[in-house]
């Protein structure tokens, strides 16, 4: 069984935000909603600059469906961690919960008042028919149910977002570090698919 | 019985049917299970039609899981450029 994972390579990141684009291109994003994003880590610092690709990692026991009041969390055969916004109720716990910060809240009216929480989807949309009009206004595309990736990591022009099945993606990077012989650190891995009872990792080191 | 007053009594053991009915009760707050996923339950990728989707390479038999796994596959092992240049 596939177990969809994303995968950042920060040697390969240009910080060109061609994710971020795909992504609110493909999905239809709203304004002041960022399903991805990019990180710079040690901006200006010649040498130790690194930029990441951050979104919804799909965690394999994920924070969220954890604290999640309503229980509208549900994650599919794929391993794709999805909610349902009919059951949400933009409480926020969900975000405060992600240590990827992916949870995003839409403003629905005045004052500042919160809508229903959107994340990425790993393109797979929602529980409502499959590329129909409706999963496309509520979760944006299903790119999985048409056969595809996700739209930021088949765009992404030098590679260094991998998206789809965990072994295939790890198989991919490994044969790239192999190659180069440097960057073997995958950022994120051990928060988002690290064994529960894994020990932390000492201070200082790279997830 | 009269035919009359069977209709009669017909018509107000519907009436009372009718009048009743408005006076039932429907749960109107989600009983909420903790830990259970509580949401509409979704389709599954592979049972979607091939051929209602745009501009997609991928190639599997509606409702077959394996096939529809092996054309991710297949995609997901593109994202290697060194297969591809070498």
């Amino acid at each position: 069984m596939a177990r969809m994972k994303f995968l950042c390579d920060a040697e390969r990141c240009i910080e060109c935000n061609g994710c971020v684009t795909a992504c609110k291109n493909e999905n239809e994003v709203p304004w002041g909603v960022n399903r991805r994003r990019v990180v710079t880590i040690n901006d200006g610092i010649v040498g130790a600059e690194k930029s990441i690709s951050v979104a919804c990692m799909h965690c394999s026991d994920a924070p969220c469906m954890a604290v999640c009041p309503v229980d509208c969390f549900y994650r599919t055969d794929e391993g794709v961690v999805l909610h349902d916004k009919d059951l949400c109720i933009g409480c926020g716990y969900c975000f405060y919960a992600c240590p990827f910060g992916a949870p995003q809240f839409p403003q629905a009216g005045a004052f500042g008042l919160r809508g229903k929480m959107d994340k990425c989807t790993f393109c797979a949309g929602g529980p409502e028919k499959d590329l129909s009009k409706e999963e496309f206004t509520k979760y944006g595309s299903n790119r999985l149910a048409q056969g595809k990736l996700p739209a930021c990591a088949e765009m992404c022009s030098t590679k260094a977002l991998l998206g789809g099945d965990g072994d295939v993606i790890a198989d991919i990077y490994r044969q790239r570090v192999l190659k180069r012989g440097k960057g073997s650190e995958v950022w994120g891995w051990g928060t988002a698919y690290g064994k529960p009872d894994q020990k932390a990792a000492p201070a200082g080191a790279k997830s | 019985m009269t035919t009359a007053r069977r209709l009669m009594l017909a018509g107000a053991a519907v009436l009372f049917a009718v009048g009743l009915s408005a006076c039932g009760e429907r749960d109107q707050v989600t009983v909420y299970k903790q830990g259970k996923y509580q949401g509409k339950p979704d389709t599954k990728p592979w049972e979607s039609d091939p051929a209602a989707s745009l501009y997609t390479t991928s190639k599997w038999s509606k409702g077959d899981k394996t096939s529809w796994e092996s054309a991710v596959r297949t995609r997901s092992l593109a994202q290697n450029e060194y297969t591809r240049a070498e």
